[in-house]
Protein backbone atom coordinates (compact mmCIF):
# COMPACT_ATOMS: atom_id res chain seq x y z
CA UNK A 1 0.00 0.00 0.00
CA UNK A 2 0.95 3.93 -0.49
CA UNK A 3 2.70 6.01 2.14
CA UNK A 4 -1.14 7.80 3.82
CA UNK A 5 -1.32 10.83 5.12
CA UNK A 6 -3.84 13.41 6.89
CA UNK A 7 -3.70 16.72 5.52
CA UNK A 8 -5.82 19.05 8.44
CA UNK A 9 -6.76 22.05 7.43
CA UNK A 10 -7.78 25.20 10.33
CA UNK A 11 -8.83 27.48 7.05
CA UNK A 12 -11.69 25.55 6.29
CA UNK A 13 -12.46 23.83 9.59
CA UNK A 14 -16.56 24.90 10.96
CA UNK A 15 -16.01 23.29 14.50
CA UNK A 16 -18.62 20.79 13.88
CA UNK A 17 -16.89 18.21 15.91
CA UNK A 18 -18.13 15.78 13.23
CA UNK A 19 -15.09 14.02 13.37
CA UNK A 20 -15.19 13.62 16.87
CA UNK A 21 -18.18 11.96 16.87
CA UNK A 22 -17.53 9.55 13.93
CA UNK A 23 -14.33 8.56 15.17
CA UNK A 24 -15.34 7.52 18.99
CA UNK A 25 -18.61 5.62 17.02
CA UNK A 26 -16.54 3.79 14.44
CA UNK A 27 -13.77 2.50 17.31
CA UNK A 28 -15.86 2.30 20.13
CA UNK A 29 -14.38 4.59 21.76
CA UNK A 30 -15.57 5.84 25.53
CA UNK A 31 -16.89 9.52 25.77
CA UNK A 32 -15.39 11.87 27.16
CA UNK A 33 -17.28 12.78 29.97
CA UNK A 34 -19.62 16.57 30.10
CA UNK A 35 -17.87 19.50 31.48
CA UNK A 36 -17.85 22.79 31.02
CA UNK A 37 -14.16 24.22 30.32
CA UNK A 38 -14.60 27.65 29.50
CA UNK A 39 -12.52 27.85 26.86
CA UNK A 40 -14.86 28.85 23.66
CA UNK A 41 -16.71 26.01 22.58
CA UNK A 42 -14.00 23.33 22.95
CA UNK A 43 -15.05 20.67 26.20
CA UNK A 44 -12.90 18.20 24.76
CA UNK A 45 -9.53 20.53 26.40
CA UNK A 46 -7.04 17.60 24.64
CA UNK A 47 -6.00 14.28 22.91
CA UNK A 48 -5.99 11.09 25.06
CA UNK A 49 -6.73 7.71 25.32
CA UNK A 50 -10.56 7.99 24.52
CA UNK A 51 -9.79 10.96 22.59
CA UNK A 52 -8.23 10.78 18.91
CA UNK A 53 -9.97 13.58 17.72
CA UNK A 54 -9.94 17.10 19.28
CA UNK A 55 -11.68 20.13 17.91
CA UNK A 56 -9.97 23.48 18.85
CA UNK A 57 -10.85 26.18 19.10
CA UNK A 58 -8.97 29.59 18.79
CA UNK A 59 -9.92 33.14 19.71
CA UNK A 60 -7.76 35.29 18.42
CA UNK A 61 -7.16 39.17 18.44
CA UNK A 62 -6.40 39.60 15.05
CA UNK A 63 -5.51 42.70 13.91
CA UNK A 64 -3.61 42.03 10.64
CA UNK A 65 -5.54 40.29 8.20
CA UNK A 66 -8.99 39.61 6.77
CA UNK A 67 -11.37 38.21 9.51
CA UNK A 68 -12.70 34.77 9.67
CA UNK A 69 -15.81 36.35 12.14
CA UNK A 70 -15.87 40.23 11.09
CA UNK A 71 -17.45 41.93 14.29
CA UNK A 72 -16.42 45.19 15.49
CA UNK A 73 -13.05 45.07 17.04
CA UNK A 74 -10.42 42.64 15.72
CA UNK A 75 -11.19 39.18 16.45
CA UNK A 76 -11.22 35.64 14.66
CA UNK A 77 -12.60 32.16 15.81
CA UNK A 78 -10.12 29.63 14.35
CA UNK A 79 -10.92 25.89 14.79
CA UNK A 80 -8.61 22.55 13.68
CA UNK A 81 -8.88 19.07 14.32
CA UNK A 82 -6.00 18.02 16.02
CA UNK A 83 -4.98 14.32 15.24
CA UNK A 84 -1.88 12.13 15.87
CA UNK A 85 1.01 12.69 14.23
CA UNK A 86 2.44 9.90 12.59
CA UNK A 87 5.69 10.92 13.03
CA UNK A 88 8.31 9.75 10.49
CA UNK A 89 10.71 8.64 13.79
CA UNK A 90 8.03 8.37 16.14
CA UNK A 91 8.71 8.82 19.91
CA UNK A 92 6.54 6.22 21.16
CA UNK A 93 6.97 3.47 19.05
CA UNK A 94 10.82 3.60 19.97
CA UNK A 95 10.08 3.90 23.59
CA UNK A 96 7.60 0.80 23.57
CA UNK A 97 9.37 -2.19 25.26
CA UNK A 98 6.80 -4.82 23.74
CA UNK A 99 6.53 -4.22 20.51
CA UNK A 100 3.42 -3.46 20.75
CA UNK A 101 3.67 -0.37 18.95
CA UNK A 102 4.18 -0.70 15.41
CA UNK A 103 4.74 0.67 12.04
CA UNK A 104 2.09 -0.35 9.30
CA UNK A 105 2.41 -0.77 5.76
CA UNK A 106 0.78 2.94 5.38
CA UNK A 107 3.55 4.30 7.17
CA UNK A 108 1.25 4.91 10.03
CA UNK A 109 1.78 4.17 14.09
CA UNK A 110 -0.35 1.54 15.21
CA UNK A 111 -0.51 0.31 18.96
CA UNK A 112 -1.91 -3.58 18.91
CA UNK A 113 -4.31 -3.53 21.82
CA UNK A 114 -3.88 -7.39 21.92
CA UNK A 115 0.06 -6.62 22.51
CA UNK A 116 0.38 -3.58 24.50
CA UNK A 117 0.85 -4.36 28.84
CA UNK A 118 0.15 -0.91 30.05
CA UNK A 119 3.80 0.10 31.10
CA UNK A 120 2.99 3.82 30.71
CA UNK A 121 6.82 4.73 28.61
CA UNK A 122 5.31 5.88 25.70
CA UNK A 123 2.95 8.49 27.38
CA UNK A 124 6.20 10.40 28.81
CA UNK A 125 8.46 9.74 24.85
CA UNK A 126 5.39 11.27 22.77
CA UNK A 127 6.82 14.81 22.15
CA UNK A 128 3.32 15.22 20.90
CA UNK A 129 1.16 14.91 23.68
CA UNK A 130 -0.84 12.14 22.15
CA UNK A 131 -0.78 8.49 23.64
CA UNK A 132 -1.98 8.15 27.10
CA UNK A 133 -3.43 5.11 29.16
CA UNK A 134 -7.00 4.44 29.57
CA UNK A 135 -6.80 4.07 33.62
CA UNK A 136 -10.36 1.77 33.27
CA UNK A 137 -8.50 -0.52 30.61
CA UNK A 138 -5.03 -0.37 31.94
CA UNK A 139 -3.64 0.23 28.13
CA UNK A 140 -2.71 3.01 26.51
CA UNK A 141 -4.17 3.95 23.05
CA UNK A 142 -4.85 6.75 20.21
CA UNK A 143 -5.74 7.37 16.61
CA UNK A 144 -5.41 3.98 14.68
CA UNK A 145 -5.32 5.61 11.47
CA UNK A 146 -8.67 4.13 11.20
CA UNK A 147 -6.25 1.19 9.83
CA UNK A 148 -9.17 -1.42 9.26
CA UNK A 149 -11.13 1.14 7.51
CA UNK A 150 -7.85 1.53 5.02
CA UNK A 151 -7.54 -2.46 5.08
CA UNK A 152 -10.85 -2.40 2.50
CA UNK A 153 -10.55 0.49 0.88
CA UNK A 154 -12.26 2.90 3.19
CA UNK A 155 -11.33 6.37 4.15
CA UNK A 156 -10.79 7.09 8.12
CA UNK A 157 -13.99 7.68 10.20
CA UNK A 158 -13.10 11.79 10.55
CA UNK A 159 -12.03 11.86 7.38
CA UNK A 160 -15.07 10.54 5.63
CA UNK A 161 -17.88 12.48 8.28
CA UNK A 162 -15.97 15.75 7.78
CA UNK A 163 -18.64 17.83 5.78
CA UNK A 164 -15.69 20.68 4.57
CA UNK A 165 -12.82 18.87 3.69
CA UNK A 166 -10.82 20.68 6.04
CA UNK A 167 -10.08 16.55 7.12
CA UNK A 168 -8.41 15.03 3.72
CA UNK A 169 -6.95 12.20 3.50
CA UNK A 170 -4.89 10.24 0.44
CA UNK A 171 -1.73 9.43 -0.69
CA UNK A 172 1.10 11.68 1.52
CA UNK A 173 2.90 13.19 -1.75
CA UNK A 174 -0.47 14.57 -3.23
CA UNK A 175 -1.48 16.16 0.09
CA UNK A 176 2.02 17.50 0.53
CA UNK A 177 1.98 19.08 -2.96
CA UNK A 178 -2.21 19.88 -1.84
CA UNK A 179 -0.79 21.47 1.22
CA UNK A 180 1.90 23.58 -0.20
CA UNK A 181 -0.59 25.19 -2.59
CA UNK A 182 -2.94 25.72 -0.36
CA UNK A 183 -0.68 27.37 1.93
CA UNK A 184 0.38 30.06 -1.23
CA UNK A 185 -3.01 30.32 -2.43
CA UNK A 186 -3.75 31.52 1.46
CA UNK A 187 -1.05 34.26 1.19
CA UNK A 188 -2.27 35.44 -1.90
CA UNK A 189 -5.65 35.52 -0.44
CA UNK A 190 -3.99 38.18 2.55
CA UNK A 191 -3.86 35.76 5.22
CA UNK A 192 -0.19 36.31 5.62
CA UNK A 193 0.21 33.86 9.41
CA UNK A 194 -0.80 30.61 7.15
CA UNK A 195 1.73 28.02 7.35
CA UNK A 196 2.15 24.31 7.07
CA UNK A 197 2.76 22.45 10.55
CA UNK A 198 4.79 19.54 9.46
CA UNK A 199 8.14 19.48 11.58
CA UNK A 200 10.70 18.03 8.91
CA UNK A 201 13.69 19.92 10.03
CA UNK A 202 13.61 18.19 13.39
CA UNK A 203 14.27 14.98 14.77
CA UNK A 204 10.59 13.81 14.08
CA UNK A 205 11.78 14.26 10.35
CA UNK A 206 8.54 15.15 9.68
CA UNK A 207 4.58 13.67 10.07
CA UNK A 208 2.11 11.98 8.47
CA UNK A 209 -0.82 14.22 9.68
CA UNK A 210 0.20 17.82 8.91
CA UNK A 211 -1.62 20.73 9.46
CA UNK A 212 -2.23 24.16 7.73
CA UNK A 213 -2.70 26.46 10.59
CA UNK A 214 -3.22 30.56 10.65
CA UNK A 215 -0.70 31.96 13.70
CA UNK A 216 1.64 30.26 15.56
CA UNK A 217 1.59 26.19 16.21
CA UNK A 218 2.08 27.12 20.30
CA UNK A 219 -1.39 28.75 19.63
CA UNK A 220 -3.01 25.27 18.79
CA UNK A 221 -0.71 23.51 21.48
CA UNK A 222 1.64 22.10 18.54
CA UNK A 223 5.26 22.03 19.73
CA UNK A 224 7.65 24.79 17.69
CA UNK A 225 10.41 22.42 17.03
CA UNK A 226 9.34 18.81 18.94
CA UNK A 227 12.60 16.37 19.00
CA UNK A 228 12.61 12.28 19.48
CA UNK A 229 13.10 11.56 22.98
CA UNK A 230 15.73 8.95 21.32
CA UNK A 231 18.05 11.83 20.11
CA UNK A 232 18.77 12.21 24.14
CA UNK A 233 19.63 8.70 24.47
CA UNK A 234 23.29 9.07 23.55
CA UNK A 235 24.30 11.85 26.04
CA UNK A 236 22.48 10.05 28.72
CA UNK A 237 24.45 6.72 28.51
CA UNK A 238 27.30 7.77 27.98
CA UNK A 239 26.72 9.99 31.51
CA UNK A 240 25.76 6.63 32.64
CA UNK A 241 28.35 4.74 32.01
CA UNK A 242 30.89 7.16 32.78
CA UNK A 243 29.30 7.74 36.44
CA UNK A 244 29.53 3.57 36.78
CA UNK A 245 33.14 3.43 36.04
CA UNK A 246 33.83 6.40 38.51
CA UNK A 247 31.58 4.59 40.87
CA UNK A 248 33.06 1.52 40.71
CA UNK A 249 36.52 3.06 41.11
CA UNK A 250 35.48 4.92 44.54
CA UNK A 251 33.96 1.49 45.43
CA UNK A 252 37.17 -0.12 44.86
CA UNK A 253 38.90 2.38 46.54
CA UNK A 254 37.41 2.67 49.82
CA UNK A 255 37.08 -1.19 50.10
CA UNK A 256 41.19 -1.23 48.99
CA UNK A 257 42.02 1.26 51.31
CA UNK A 258 40.09 0.51 54.63
CA UNK B 1 -18.91 19.33 36.93
CA UNK B 2 -21.66 18.57 35.31
CA UNK B 3 -23.80 21.63 34.06
CA UNK B 4 -25.50 20.29 31.15
CA UNK B 5 -29.40 21.05 32.11
CA UNK B 6 -30.83 17.79 34.00
CA UNK B 7 -32.89 15.75 32.03
CA UNK B 8 -36.60 17.79 31.56
CA UNK B 9 -35.17 20.74 33.24
CA UNK B 10 -37.01 23.96 31.13
CA UNK B 11 -34.34 25.95 29.85
CA UNK B 12 -34.29 29.08 30.75
CA UNK B 13 -32.44 32.17 29.93
CA UNK B 14 -31.35 32.32 33.83
CA UNK B 15 -30.18 28.83 33.35
CA UNK B 16 -27.96 29.41 30.59
CA UNK B 17 -26.88 32.66 32.16
CA UNK B 18 -25.74 30.25 34.92
CA UNK B 19 -23.93 27.74 32.57
CA UNK B 20 -22.14 30.91 30.89
CA UNK B 21 -20.81 32.10 34.67
CA UNK B 22 -19.43 28.40 35.50
CA UNK B 23 -17.79 28.39 32.15
CA UNK B 24 -16.36 31.40 32.67
CA UNK B 25 -14.68 30.65 36.20
CA UNK B 26 -12.85 27.30 35.22
CA UNK B 27 -11.25 29.57 32.60
CA UNK B 28 -10.54 32.20 35.45
CA UNK B 29 -9.24 29.23 37.70
CA UNK B 30 -6.86 28.33 35.07
CA UNK B 31 -5.04 31.40 34.85
CA UNK B 32 -6.23 32.60 31.07
CA UNK B 33 -5.57 36.25 30.20
CA UNK B 34 -8.82 37.99 29.37
CA UNK B 35 -9.70 41.25 27.29
CA UNK B 36 -12.75 43.36 28.01
CA UNK B 37 -14.53 42.71 24.58
CA UNK B 38 -13.29 38.92 24.48
CA UNK B 39 -13.39 37.29 27.91
CA UNK B 40 -12.56 34.20 26.41
CA UNK B 41 -9.57 35.07 24.52
CA UNK B 42 -6.45 32.90 24.57
CA UNK B 43 -3.12 33.73 25.49
CA UNK B 44 -0.71 34.07 23.12
CA UNK B 45 2.04 31.06 24.18
CA UNK B 46 -0.32 28.08 24.13
CA UNK B 47 -3.60 27.02 23.55
CA UNK B 48 -5.36 28.22 26.84
CA UNK B 49 -2.58 26.86 28.95
CA UNK B 50 -3.48 23.04 28.95
CA UNK B 51 -0.76 20.52 29.36
CA UNK B 52 0.71 20.18 25.83
CA UNK B 53 2.35 16.94 26.83
CA UNK B 54 0.72 14.03 28.95
CA UNK B 55 2.14 13.32 32.41
CA UNK B 56 4.01 10.11 33.52
CA UNK B 57 0.90 7.33 34.24
CA UNK B 58 3.51 5.62 36.45
CA UNK B 59 1.99 4.60 39.87
CA UNK B 60 3.88 4.31 43.16
CA UNK B 61 5.34 1.44 42.90
CA UNK B 62 7.84 2.94 39.94
CA UNK B 63 9.72 5.41 42.27
CA UNK B 64 9.82 2.64 44.88
CA UNK B 65 11.23 0.61 41.66
CA UNK B 66 14.12 3.48 41.17
CA UNK B 67 15.06 3.23 45.25
CA UNK B 68 15.04 -0.28 45.31
CA UNK B 69 16.72 -1.36 42.16
CA UNK B 70 19.64 0.93 42.35
CA UNK B 71 20.55 0.10 46.15
CA UNK B 72 20.19 -4.01 44.74
CA UNK B 73 22.16 -3.14 41.45
CA UNK B 74 24.96 -1.28 43.60
CA UNK B 75 25.21 -4.04 46.43
CA UNK B 76 25.60 -6.61 43.77
CA UNK B 77 28.89 -4.13 42.47
CA UNK B 78 30.34 -3.48 46.15
CA UNK B 79 29.62 -7.74 47.07
CA UNK B 80 32.19 -8.52 43.90
CA UNK B 81 34.78 -5.60 45.00
CA UNK B 82 34.19 -6.84 48.79
CA UNK B 83 34.95 -10.25 47.91
CA UNK B 84 38.18 -8.85 46.00
CA UNK B 85 39.69 -7.47 48.51
CA UNK B 86 39.19 -10.00 51.41
CA UNK B 87 36.58 -7.77 53.05
CA UNK B 88 34.72 -9.51 56.21
CA UNK B 89 32.91 -12.43 54.70
CA UNK B 90 29.77 -11.50 56.89
CA UNK B 91 30.01 -8.04 54.63
CA UNK B 92 30.22 -9.88 51.36
CA UNK B 93 27.31 -12.69 52.08
CA UNK B 94 24.97 -9.82 53.88
CA UNK B 95 25.61 -7.41 49.85
CA UNK B 96 25.05 -10.60 47.98
CA UNK B 97 21.66 -10.89 50.07
CA UNK B 98 20.92 -7.03 49.64
CA UNK B 99 21.36 -7.70 45.84
CA UNK B 100 19.19 -11.13 45.99
CA UNK B 101 16.65 -9.64 47.74
CA UNK B 102 16.43 -6.19 45.80
CA UNK B 103 16.51 -7.93 42.46
CA UNK B 104 13.11 -10.29 43.65
CA UNK B 105 11.47 -7.24 44.75
CA UNK B 106 12.01 -5.60 41.25
CA UNK B 107 9.88 -7.27 39.11
CA UNK B 108 7.04 -7.43 41.70
CA UNK B 109 7.10 -3.70 41.97
CA UNK B 110 7.11 -3.11 38.05
CA UNK B 111 4.18 -6.03 37.21
CA UNK B 112 2.22 -4.08 39.64
CA UNK B 113 2.71 -0.92 38.03
CA UNK B 114 1.42 -2.67 34.70
CA UNK B 115 -2.01 -1.64 33.54
CA UNK B 116 -2.16 -5.44 32.30
CA UNK B 117 -0.28 -7.45 35.09
CA UNK B 118 -0.94 -10.70 33.18
CA UNK B 119 0.99 -9.59 30.05
CA UNK B 120 4.66 -8.70 31.97
CA UNK B 121 6.36 -11.33 29.93
CA UNK B 122 5.70 -9.52 26.60
CA UNK B 123 8.46 -7.17 27.92
CA UNK B 124 10.58 -9.65 26.57
CA UNK B 125 8.99 -10.58 23.32
CA UNK B 126 11.36 -7.89 21.65
CA UNK B 127 15.14 -6.99 22.64
CA UNK B 128 15.38 -2.56 21.80
CA UNK B 129 18.41 -0.97 22.27
CA UNK B 130 16.84 2.46 21.59
CA UNK B 131 14.02 2.06 24.37
CA UNK B 132 15.64 2.09 27.75
CA UNK B 133 12.14 0.31 28.95
CA UNK B 134 13.08 -2.38 27.04
CA UNK B 135 17.21 -2.57 28.10
CA UNK B 136 16.10 -2.02 31.66
CA UNK B 137 13.87 -4.94 31.65
CA UNK B 138 16.60 -7.02 29.87
CA UNK B 139 19.14 -5.81 32.28
CA UNK B 140 17.03 -6.79 35.80
CA UNK B 141 16.74 -10.17 33.93
CA UNK B 142 20.33 -10.29 33.44
CA UNK B 143 21.34 -9.04 37.02
CA UNK B 144 18.92 -11.23 38.48
CA UNK B 145 20.58 -14.29 36.37
CA UNK B 146 23.79 -12.92 38.23
CA UNK B 147 22.98 -12.15 41.71
CA UNK B 148 20.69 -15.64 41.87
CA UNK B 149 24.09 -17.67 40.85
CA UNK B 150 26.40 -15.51 43.38
CA UNK B 151 24.22 -15.90 46.56
CA UNK B 152 23.65 -20.06 45.83
CA UNK B 153 27.07 -20.50 45.51
CA UNK B 154 27.94 -18.75 48.31
CA UNK B 155 25.40 -20.11 50.46
CA UNK B 156 26.05 -23.60 49.57
CA UNK B 157 29.93 -23.51 50.43
CA UNK B 158 29.02 -21.82 53.42
CA UNK B 159 27.13 -25.08 53.99
CA UNK B 160 30.30 -26.99 53.73
CA UNK B 161 29.97 -27.98 49.86
CA UNK B 162 33.20 -28.01 48.72
CA UNK B 163 32.58 -28.51 44.69
CA UNK B 164 35.15 -26.55 43.60
CA UNK B 165 32.95 -25.50 40.81
CA UNK B 166 30.80 -23.48 43.45
CA UNK B 167 33.78 -20.92 43.41
CA UNK B 168 34.46 -20.32 39.99
CA UNK B 169 30.59 -19.76 39.77
CA UNK B 170 30.64 -16.95 42.49
CA UNK B 171 33.52 -15.50 41.39
CA UNK B 172 32.35 -14.86 37.75
CA UNK B 173 28.81 -14.22 39.10
CA UNK B 174 29.81 -11.17 40.93
CA UNK B 175 31.89 -10.05 38.36
CA UNK B 176 28.85 -10.41 36.16
CA UNK B 177 27.10 -8.34 38.84
CA UNK B 178 30.01 -5.51 38.44
CA UNK B 179 28.22 -4.84 35.18
CA UNK B 180 24.98 -5.58 35.45
CA UNK B 181 24.19 -4.02 38.77
CA UNK B 182 25.86 -1.12 37.76
CA UNK B 183 23.74 -1.01 34.37
CA UNK B 184 20.87 -1.39 36.62
CA UNK B 185 20.98 1.49 39.33
CA UNK B 186 22.60 3.89 36.31
CA UNK B 187 19.72 2.68 33.98
CA UNK B 188 16.66 4.62 35.20
CA UNK B 189 17.84 8.08 35.07
CA UNK B 190 18.30 7.14 31.52
CA UNK B 191 14.84 6.01 31.52
CA UNK B 192 13.96 9.34 32.77
CA UNK B 193 16.45 11.53 30.43
CA UNK B 194 15.46 10.14 26.92
CA UNK B 195 11.35 10.95 27.17
CA UNK B 196 9.93 14.25 25.47
CA UNK B 197 9.28 15.42 29.50
CA UNK B 198 11.04 18.82 29.60
CA UNK B 199 12.12 18.34 32.98
CA UNK B 200 13.84 14.83 32.84
CA UNK B 201 15.34 15.23 29.55
CA UNK B 202 16.94 18.57 30.17
CA UNK B 203 18.29 16.61 33.25
CA UNK B 204 19.41 13.63 31.39
CA UNK B 205 23.77 13.77 32.14
CA UNK B 206 22.99 14.24 35.75
CA UNK B 207 20.30 11.95 36.66
CA UNK B 208 22.04 8.61 35.96
CA UNK B 209 25.04 9.70 38.31
CA UNK B 210 21.96 10.96 40.97
CA UNK B 211 20.61 7.57 40.83
CA UNK B 212 24.03 5.63 40.94
CA UNK B 213 25.02 8.02 44.17
CA UNK B 214 21.38 7.02 45.56
CA UNK B 215 22.24 3.75 45.00
CA UNK B 216 25.37 3.59 46.48
CA UNK B 217 24.83 5.57 49.63
CA UNK B 218 21.75 3.83 50.39
CA UNK B 219 23.27 0.21 49.79
CA UNK B 220 26.32 1.61 52.41
CA UNK B 221 23.43 3.15 54.78
CA UNK B 222 21.39 -0.31 54.59
CA UNK B 223 24.73 -1.70 56.07
CA UNK B 224 25.34 0.23 58.84
CA UNK B 225 21.70 -0.20 59.75
CA UNK B 226 22.77 -3.89 59.49
CA UNK B 227 25.71 -3.65 62.05
CA UNK B 228 28.12 -3.33 59.96
CA UNK B 229 29.77 0.23 61.87
CA UNK B 230 32.93 -0.66 59.96
CA UNK B 231 35.25 2.12 58.15
CA UNK B 232 34.19 1.28 54.92
CA UNK B 233 30.46 2.14 55.12
CA UNK B 234 31.87 5.24 57.06
CA UNK B 235 33.67 6.11 54.11
CA UNK B 236 31.38 5.60 51.44
CA UNK B 237 28.38 7.17 53.35
CA UNK B 238 30.39 10.13 53.10
CA UNK B 239 30.96 10.02 49.56
CA UNK B 240 27.18 9.38 48.46
CA UNK B 241 26.58 12.48 50.67
CA UNK B 242 28.87 14.49 49.21
CA UNK B 243 28.17 13.93 46.14
CA UNK B 244 24.62 14.23 46.43
CA UNK B 245 25.32 17.64 47.87
CA UNK B 246 27.10 18.54 45.25
CA UNK B 247 24.42 17.49 42.75
CA UNK B 248 21.83 19.74 45.32
CA UNK B 249 23.86 22.74 44.74
CA UNK B 250 23.60 22.21 40.79
CA UNK B 251 19.76 21.56 40.84
CA UNK B 252 19.26 24.54 43.48
CA UNK B 253 21.56 27.33 42.03
CA UNK B 254 20.56 26.37 37.90
CA UNK B 255 17.11 28.16 37.52
CA UNK B 256 16.56 27.73 34.04
CA UNK B 257 12.66 28.04 33.13
CA UNK B 258 12.62 24.09 33.04
CA UNK B 259 13.71 23.90 36.22
CA UNK B 260 10.55 25.45 37.85
CA UNK B 261 9.26 22.23 38.97
CA UNK B 262 12.78 21.41 41.11
CA UNK B 263 11.78 24.87 43.10
CA UNK B 264 8.16 25.36 43.01
CA UNK B 265 4.64 23.45 44.36
CA UNK B 266 4.73 20.34 45.74
CA UNK B 267 7.29 18.95 43.78
CA UNK B 268 9.87 21.80 44.75
CA UNK B 269 8.88 21.40 48.42
CA UNK B 270 9.48 17.35 48.56
CA UNK B 271 12.76 18.17 46.23
CA UNK B 272 14.05 20.07 48.50
CA UNK B 273 13.62 18.26 51.98
CA UNK B 274 15.01 15.40 50.23
CA UNK B 275 17.93 17.29 49.07
CA UNK B 276 18.39 18.09 52.58
CA UNK B 277 17.46 14.50 53.91
CA UNK B 278 19.86 12.93 51.56
CA UNK B 279 22.93 15.54 51.45
CA UNK B 280 23.65 18.31 54.42
CA UNK B 281 21.80 16.27 56.74
CA UNK B 282 23.88 13.14 56.76
CA UNK B 283 27.03 14.92 55.90
CA UNK B 284 26.18 16.51 59.83
CA UNK B 285 25.46 14.27 61.87
CA UNK B 286 28.21 12.18 60.26
CA UNK B 287 30.73 14.83 60.89
CA UNK B 288 29.65 15.28 64.60
CA UNK B 289 28.59 11.74 65.78
CA UNK B 290 29.80 9.81 62.77
CA UNK B 291 32.08 7.95 65.69
CA UNK B 292 29.15 6.72 67.94
CA UNK B 293 27.02 3.88 66.21
CA UNK B 294 23.46 6.63 67.13
CA UNK B 295 25.45 9.15 64.65
CA UNK B 296 26.21 6.44 62.12
CA UNK B 297 22.37 4.80 62.08
CA UNK B 298 20.69 7.96 61.74
CA UNK B 299 22.51 9.24 59.23
CA UNK B 300 21.92 6.08 57.54
CA UNK B 301 18.10 6.38 58.04
CA UNK B 302 18.42 10.38 56.97
CA UNK B 303 19.87 9.18 53.54
CA UNK B 304 17.61 6.47 52.89
CA UNK B 305 14.76 8.57 53.37
CA UNK B 306 15.65 11.51 51.29
CA UNK B 307 17.35 8.86 48.86
CA UNK B 308 13.91 7.50 48.44
CA UNK B 309 11.67 10.69 48.80
CA UNK B 310 13.81 12.06 45.98
CA UNK B 311 12.31 9.48 43.77
CA UNK B 312 9.26 10.10 44.34
CA UNK B 313 9.67 14.15 44.04
CA UNK B 314 11.59 13.46 40.05
CA UNK B 315 8.43 11.80 39.18
CA UNK B 316 6.32 14.64 40.52
CA UNK B 317 8.04 17.08 39.34
CA UNK B 318 8.00 15.36 35.79
CA UNK B 319 4.09 15.76 36.35
CA UNK B 320 4.17 19.48 36.77
CA UNK B 321 6.76 19.63 33.56
CA UNK B 322 4.26 18.22 31.33
CA UNK B 323 1.88 21.78 32.06
CA UNK B 324 4.08 24.14 31.51
CA UNK B 325 3.40 24.16 27.62
CA UNK B 326 4.65 27.69 27.18
CA UNK B 327 8.09 26.84 29.25
CA UNK B 328 8.72 24.27 27.28
CA UNK B 329 7.30 25.79 23.78
CA UNK B 330 9.57 28.59 24.77
CA UNK B 331 12.52 25.91 25.16
CA UNK B 332 12.12 24.60 21.86
CA UNK B 333 12.23 28.32 20.00
CA UNK B 334 15.69 28.90 21.94
CA UNK B 335 17.16 25.49 20.61
CA UNK B 336 17.29 24.19 24.55
CA UNK B 337 15.72 21.23 23.12
CA UNK B 338 18.33 20.07 20.66
CA UNK B 339 20.18 17.13 21.95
Amino acid sequence: MTKAAFLTDATICIGCKACEVACKEWNNVPADGFEWSGFSYDNTKALGASTWRHVMFLEQPQTAGPQITATTDPFRWVFLSDVCKHCANSGCLEACPTGAIVRTDVESVHVQADICNGCGYCVVSCPFGVIDKNPDDGRAFKCTFCYDRQKVGLMPACATACPTQSIQFGPYDELQERAKSRVAELHQRGYSDAKLYDPKETSVGGIHAFFVILGEPENYNLPPAPEVPTVYLRSAWTSALISAVILFAIVCAAFALT
Amino acid sequence: MNALPEPGERISEERLQEIKRMAGEASLAAGVAKTAAHPQIQGRDSYYGLPGLKPPVWTWEVPLYFFVGGISGVSGCMAFVAHFFHSDPALVRALLWMGFVGSALCPVLLIADLGRPARFLYMLRVFKWRSPMSMGVWILVAYSLCITPALLAHELMLRGFTWPLLAWVQWSAEGACVVTGLLLAAYTGVLLGATANPLWSAHRRVLPAHFLTSGLGGASAILELMGFLVPVTQVLGFVGAGVEMALGVIFETRRREVDVPLHHGISGIAFRVAGVLDAPAPLFVRLLWGSMPQGRYAAAILFLAGSLLSRYAWIWAGRFSAKQPDAEFRRQRTGAARP
